[in-house]
């Protein structure tokens, strides 16, 4: 298998007339975890929701430029099966609120029309709650509505409801900023340990948090892509004076 | 100097007091009306009463089975064509309001792609302006309509045209909260399922109604509790009918229709048919206000 998973080409997005990614030039190897960080407005949201194409359902937004997802061209793809291929997870925990935990995890096969048997649908379930470090602690309610859950383990039912779909890609918009020390902590292991199988692209606030837990570091700057980087490397190390007054907390 | 505070609790009560007391006198006229008929009607009612056919003037008796049949059949008609028109219509404008989600917080809003929108859009703001001037048209007008339209053409009144007329009043209701309520789910909630790869129709359809259902259904049962008394759109579309009909292509009784002949005849015995009548629908109205409650106590969904 090819080493890189998601490439992309003089990407520009755009909202309306203001141009919020300029030239973006990446290429992400499998199984790391990607770090995408930068001051807020400079693109690092436009840029994860451009890989799922959620960026063009916003009304005006426009796109110029090439992303490829091993090697396929996503803008030739059909944007609901891509959306299938990659996860994403948002900033607020957004489970469907009329639907068990059950019927939450397995709602990407059920809303899209594809049958499975009861037993298909068990082993999907639990299969998909355990990766998330979930199915412990839900699994005598897996039939209650998947509101009354705490605000990290709706988080963590959202992430399960992504695995299910066996994504190659997890994005994650900022996952954490709602929640409290202790369930960023258990996010943070979980997506450590999802690694090994998926390749994940987080987009963070918290400079601890990329230095935990990514292997590359991706730092944006007023729609550019200014240093790319392994984590150590920027971290330690920063080639560019903005990423420089970033990290060190000169301006952000 | 007068201290200011001096007083405050006093003037708070007086003011408790009048807005309690102007609360209670709206309401006396309904009060009023309920007991009246209540009291006009229910010595009126009986198994008789509800299970027979009108009599001719002269004999003692008859009863209102035809109109509640009518009345029934009309509305279940009327609902059935205004719940998928005003439904879809609903869907449409909650889609297009246009503070929804975070575009205005993500984008850089500028003149030129506000008057962008405000062009594209013509035809949500023609179509929002017609829905509130269409709650606003008298009833009677609306039976002038239909009566051009669907019952001149066809040489005869029907219970079909009566249900158009009713589906016409019952439409603003449901529009009005299909378009609430989606509003009020979550952008949220949409993305995810967008991005599990959904497809746009089928979010709609299995995430996003599903979620309003609670105020769609109280729409759709207020523009029945609403539409049940209407009498003037039925004048001239569903007629009226002193037998038994089944038929949605003939004349047909109903309940509005029936109290308003009975109660501008010359006969004592009439009238009390007219209040047994109003108290009928008057019950059935207040029935529906109080299973609406309820499903909205039970459906409600928690974001």
């Amino acid at each position: 298998m090819e080493s890189t998973i998601l490439r992309t080409e003089n990407f520009n997005a755009y909202f309306g007339t203001s141009h919020v990614l300029k030239d973006v030039n990446i290429a992400i190897e499998r199984n790391n975890i990607i770090a995408i960080m930068g001051p807020s407005g400079c693109g690092k949201s436009t840029f994860i929701r451009s890989i799922n194409r959620m960026h063009e359902l916003t009304e005006n937004a426009t796109t110029k430029g090439n992303i490829f997802l091993d090697g396929n061209n996503i803008y030739e793809m059909n944007p609901t099966f891509l959306r299938r291929k990659i996860g994403m997870v948002f900033q607020t925990p957004n489970p469907f609120n009329t639907m068990s935990i059950y019927q939450n995890v397995i709602a990407g096969y059920t809303l899209n029309g594809y049958k499975l048997s009861k037993a298909d649908k068990d082993v999907t379930v639990e299969e998909s709650l355990v990766k998330a470090a979930l199915w412990n602690e839900v699994k005598d309610n897996l039939h209650k509505k998947g509101t009354f859950l705490s605000g990290g383990q709706q988080q963590r039912l959202c992430i399960a409801r992504s695995l299910a779909m066996k994504p190659e890609i997890l994005l994650l918009d900022e996952p954490t900023s709602a929640l409290d020390p202790i369930s960023t902590s258990k996010i943070e292991e979980l997506l450590l340990s999802l690694k090994d199988s998926y390749t994940i692209i987080i987009v963070t606030h918290n400079m601890q948090q990329a230095g935990r837990i990514s292997d590359f570091t991706a730092f944006f700057y007023l729609g550019e892509l200014t240093e790319w980087n392994e984590t150590k490397i920027i971290f330690t190390n920063p080639k560019n004076i903005q990423t420089q007054n970033y990290i060190t907390g000169r301006f952000g | 100097m007068k201290d200011p505070l001096r007083f405050r609790e006093t003037r708070n009560t007086a003011f408790r007091i009048i807005v309690i007391f102007f609360t209670l006198v709206s309401i006396i006229p309904l009060i009023a009306v309920l007991v009246y008929i209540f009291r006009q009607g229910i010595s009126v009612i009986n198994w008789h009463f509800l299970t027979s056919l009108p009599k001719p003037v002269g004999e003692i008796g008859g009863g209102i089975l035809n109109a509640i049949i009518g009345s029934t059949i009309i509305i279940v008609l009327a609902t059935l064509i205004a719940v998928p028109l005003g439904v879809t219509a609903g869907i449409y404008f909650s889609e297009n309001s246009r503070n929804k989600g975070n575009r205005s917080a993500r984008s850089g809003v500028n003149i030129v792609s506000y008057f962008r929108e405000l062009r594209k859009s013509w035809v949500y703001r023609a179509a929002h302006l017609g829905v509130d001037v269409l709650q606003g048209v008298p009833s009677i007008v609306i039976g002038i309509l239909i009566y051009l339209w669907l019952v001149k053409p066809f040489g005869r009144f029907s219970a079909l045209s009566g249900s158009v007329a009713l589906a016409f009043m019952m439409l603003p209701s449901i529009i009005k909260s299909t378009e609430e309520t989606l509003k009020l789910v979550p952008h949220a909630v949409k993305e995810a399922a967008l991005a599990l790869g959904v497809p746009y129709y089928k979010t709609i359809l299995r995430v996003i109604i599903p979620a309003g259902m609670s105020g769609i259904l109280n729409g759709i049962l207020l523009g029945i509790a609403r539409v049940s008394g209407e009498t003037a759109p039925l004048l001239f579309t569903a007629f009226g009918n002193p037998f038994f009909s089944f038929s949605i292509f003939k004349p047909i009784a109903s309940l509005p229709l029936i109290i308003f002949n009975y109660a501008i005849s010359p006969y004592e015995d009439w009238h009390k048919l007219a209040w047994g009548a109003s108290f009928i629908l008057v019950s059935t109205v207040l029935i529906l206000n109080i299973l609406t409650k309820l499903v909205l106590k039970k459906w409600k969904v928690q974001y």
